[in-house]
């Protein structure tokens, strides 16, 4: 309601009493050494309050890593410090050399102009594969070469080029997932705010997570102590992943904050997004799937180079391997899987995760190479994919399925999300459309994907095994007020994903009272006692279970109180409709009567103590599993290239739903982002490291009149392990769409010979195919 | 500079520094903050309001070029906090997610739908291409104008 009226809060509507404003020098090049920087004008110049750089000394330990991935030999991932301010050298476009502050932004920024940096511009790489050349220039120089590390995953590598040397056939993709830029329209935002007579901060952030940020901050970045500091993020305009991560200009403005002895704020504005928030994907891929000839798929190998950008941020490492090798699986009977992934430091701005994260890249290369060896085997797409689905399990009393690349999936029905989405789409009618579209020179094309992803992150010590270096549990606290009104607190971040009404909907539906008597508090490090924040598709299947728990509790408590009221024994009494009964009579305490009794308790159990509130840890066992089948529909001009996408099919099962309208909510958006990745994304840097395209003038984010309605529906399959049942919804759509997009893109042109097309499917580069 | 603009209703008069673009007026010196700034090129739509009844970016037109004229923002749509038609509609058919588009939206709607009473579909996504939304794939934003223009014509 309030984002309706304007009323919302987002960091940058912040204004504290005495604010300063902040204006960045950033590297106009991707590689350069720093000669000098003359900070003299810009001291002297109209309402400037302070200039540093890294000479100043602020944070020398850099902002760190929060996953470690080693090498395959066994020698420790390589870690450059991620500087606050560059200090010698440049390594990206917009890297951060000096901080102007002052009392207005435009002064900040008239006086950033000021500041004179003596650069002596290097050669740059940016792209992985490049990266890894001999003779490559070097974004560290203190390693020989640029890997970062090099990791590996699955069957043993003779075995599978064994079986694809055998195979019937063999399938072969070389592609690049290119790099995207997530574009949350809310730019970064940071306020920090030093308080002298307390020796305490608050940091305002539009971040998805405020205690790790918290914990990163104090722990590692400036050394003081966490009790000491606040992190407050209200509202945020949409994440997808890229404000998860601890951001050098956050600890950056703590630091200052305290230095100056005023509040500082900072927001970036779009070029700033675009050269400084982390990006997604960047893998260049060469993969072969090797099949019977049934179209069995025998053996699946895929040696991968995936950019880190030039330093390492919070979850890089984990996204190219943990978050993706482990889902080449994907929802087939595959024996023999084998994954290499070289990660290289580049000059580019950081790699992390974005919307799905390594998941549309494992799901992109598996559909895209199934179709592939599909339409060279003559053999039907949907057939293919039946013929390999691993078969239907609830999960329930038997283990799940163990996959060749560590993960044992939940429950799933994937032979029934596709039947379902080819009924939609009326399959074989389509089919003899296509036909008939074809003789009147009409190119039309249709595209299936069935896509598996891993959320719900995760079991602590299956991902600290790994690498990780937080837990990954969730914290849900619920208070309940004498009235028996419900504050209920959680660890997980709303950033558009509607906590606020869907954790109200469940918590009031289990005390069965009115959902205008819950109140969801988060995003505030102050309010809530601990969380691990708001990605990968979490916050309903760790979130939701910890806050479950905690109901739990208040209802055992409740009921023990109610008991005592009713002069009963706790095991005769049944809850429902707010209020507990002695059974089979109308004898009856209301939930607000025993809230109310835990406050004043004045005739109540002896032993127990007053109050009703509690607080819950949870940590899952597993991750979840949804899954689903993704169809898309286009249209090729044949004299443009351009196409049009006539209709999207997505039948996804994210376990039981408990608010659909924000289920489809999620799937839409995600799916726009996959749509947007199949025709339209992709940052590009030149040879010199220059992006080239960081505007929305020049990147082309999908708009309203680039997509259809879609069409969507769901299974549903429950988790077997979390109490809600619920897998996730988050990431579905971007994971699903973008192949099944280009499936059918190369389906509408597979009679003139076409087989792939480099993603973004632009109309030049299909009229291109179109002509070869 | 001296400026004299009528803003939801109220007559404000100021003297501002000339570049100040009309978002920054709004958002820095009259708390309007419902107008967001997504990228300041008039490229995402999120700081759209109404300048005489029409759309327009407010980043890319300076505050005095607005003298004597009347602007509408998202807090002033609707008389006394109450909601206007347009935004019950986005209420009810979930057409914003992270919000921060939202108003944007909104005030482009309240433009096409002034423009154009009955629009079709397409005529709905032609109308929205300056205005970004990267959480809700439109889908919910054009029924939610769908809607609004069906109860509005009622």
């Amino acid at each position: 309601m309030r984002f309706l009226k304007g009323t919302g809060r987002y960091t940058d509507d912040i204004k504290l009493p005495d604010m300063t404003h902040t204006a960045f020098v950033r590297s106009p090049y991707a590689h350069a050494k720093i000669q000098g920087v003359n900070t003299g004008a810009a001291r002297e110049a109209d309402g400037v309050v302070a200039v540093f750089t890294a000479e100043d000394g602020c944070g020398e330990y850099g902002v760190p890593c929060g996953w470690q991935v080693n090498f395959k030999n066994g020698d420790t991932m390589r870690e450059p410090v991620h500087p606050l301010l560059a200090k010698g050298k440049v390594r990206y476009l917009g890297e951060a050399v000096a901080i102007v502050i002052a009392e207005t932004l435009a002064q900040a920024r008239d006086a950033a102009e000021l500041v004179e940096v003596d650069y002596e511009e290097l050669p740059a790489v940016t792209n992985p594969r490049d990266a890894m050349n001999a003779g490559a220039p070097s974004v560290h120089d203190q390693w020989d070469d640029n890997a970062a590390f090099d990791w590996c995953i699955g069957n043993d590598r003779t075995a599978v080029e064994e079986a694809l040397k055998t195979a019937h056939h063999v399938t072969e993709l070389k592609c690049r997932n290119q790099r995207l830029a997530p574009n949350a329209i809310e730019p970064r935002s940071y306020i920090a705010d030093y308080d002298v007579n307390n020796d305490r901060y608050t940091l305002y952030s539009s971040t998805q997570n405020p205690h790790l940020i918290r914990l990163l901050l104090c722990a590692f970045v400036l050394g003081i102590p966490e009790h000491k500091v606040r992190v407050v993020s209200h509202d945020v305009g949409g994440g997808f992943g890229s404000k998860i991560f601890h951001y050098t200009e956050e600890a950056l403005l703590t630091w200052v904050s305290k230095e100056i002895g005023r509040p500082v704020k900072w927001t970036a504005d779009r070029s700033e997004a675009f050269l400084t928030d982390a990006h997604g994907r960047d893998h260049v891929i060469h993969a072969k799937m090797g099949f019977d000839k049934d179209g069995k798929i025998l053996a699946l190998l895929s040696d991968e180079y995936c950019a880190m950008g030039a330093y390492l941020s919070t979850f890089a490492p984990a996204i190219p391997t943990y978050l993706h090798g482990t889902l080449f699986q994907g929802v087939y009977t595959t024996p023999l899987i084998h994954l290499n992934v070289i990660a290289p430091f580049t000059h580019t701005v950081p790699v992390d995760a974005y919307r799905g994260a390594g998941r549309p890249e494992a799901t992109y290369l598996l559909e895209r190479i199934l179709s592939k060896g599909a339409q060279e085997m003559q053999m039907d797409p949907a057939e293919i994919r039946f013929k390999n689905f691993i078969p239907p399990f609830d999960g329930v009393g038997q283990p799940g399925y163990q996959t060749q690349v560590a993960l044992q999936y939940d429950s799933g029905n994937y032979v029934g999300a596709l039947k379902k989405a080819l009924e939609i789409l009326g399959y074989e009618d389509f089919k003899k459309e296509q036909d008939k579209a074809r003789k009147n020179g009409k190119l039309l094309g249709v595209g299936i994907s069935t896509y598996i992803e891993g959320c719900g992150i995760a079991p602590s010590a299956v991902v600290g095994s790994l690498g990780a270096r937080a837990g990954l549990y969730e914290v849900g606290h619920v208070r309940v007020q004498p009235t028996g009104k419900v504050n209920v607190y959680t660890g997980t971040h709303s950033h558009g994903q509607g906590h606020e009404t869907v954790f109200a909907q469940f918590v009031a539906d289990t005390l069965g009272i009115p959902m205008e008597d819950v109140q969801i508090v988060h995003g505030d490090t102050e309010q809530v006692a601990f969380g691990m924040g708001t990605y990968g598709s979490r916050s309903l299947a760790v979130g939701g279970t910890a806050i479950l728990k905690s109901l739990d509790k208040v209802l055992e408590k409740g009921a023990r109180i109610a008991a005592h009221k009713l002069e009963a024994a706790v095991a005769d009494l049944e809850y429902a409709e707010g209020k507990w009964t002695v059974k089979g009579t109308d004898k009856s305490v209301s939930f607000g009567d025993v809230s109310l009794t835990a406050y004043v308790p004045h005739d109540y159990p002896e032993g127990l103590e007053p109050g009703l509130d509690f607080s819950s840890f949870y940590d899952p066992v597993n991750f979840t599993f949804p899954f689903g089948a993704h169809i898309a529909v286009v249209e090729v001009c044949k004299d443009t290239g351009k196409v049009d996408l006539k209709r999207f099919i997505a039948c996804d099962d994210v376990g039981n739903v408990i608010n659909p309208m924000i289920v489809d909510g999620q799937i839409h958006g995600g799916v726009a982002q996959g749509v947007g990745q199949a025709l339209l994304e992709e940052v590009v840097y030149d040879e010199a490291g220059q992006m080239i395209n960081g505007s929305y003038m020049d990147y082309a984010l999908p708009r309203a009149d680039d997509l259809p309605f879609f069409e969507t529906s769901n299974t549903v399959t429950p988790c077997p392990h979390n109490p809600l049942g619920v897998k996730g919804a988050g990431e579905a759509g971007a994971i699903g769409s973008t192949p099944a997009v280009v499936n059918a893109v190369v389906n509408a042109l597979a009679h003139l010979g076409v087989t792939d097309i480099q993603m973004p499917l632009t109309p030049q580069r299909v009229w291109k195919a179109m002509q070869n | 500079m001296k400026v004299s603009v009528t803003i939801n209703g109220i007559r404000h008069t100021h003297d501002l520094e000339p570049r100040m673009s009309l978002v920054h007026f709004l958002r820095d010196i009259l708390n309007l903050t419902g107008t967001h700034i997504g990228c300041d090129t008039s490229g995402c739509g999120a700081c759209t309001v109404l300048l005489n009844g029409r759309a327009i970016k407010s980043c890319t037109i300076l505050a005095i070029q607005t003298d004597d004229k009347e602007i509408t923002t998202i807090e002033g749509l609707a008389p006394n906090g109450r909601m206007h038609t347009i935004q019950e509609a986005f209420r009810e058919n979930h057409g914003l997610q992270c919000g921060f588009c939202t108003p944007g939206m909104v005030m482009t709607a309240a433009d096409i739908l002034k423009t154009n009473p009955t629009p079709s579909e397409k005529e709905i996504r032609e109308g929205l291409k300056g205005n970004f939304c990267r959480c809700t794939g439109y889908h919910n934003i054009v029924k939610s104008i769908q809607h609004a223009a069906e109860t509005l014509n009622q």
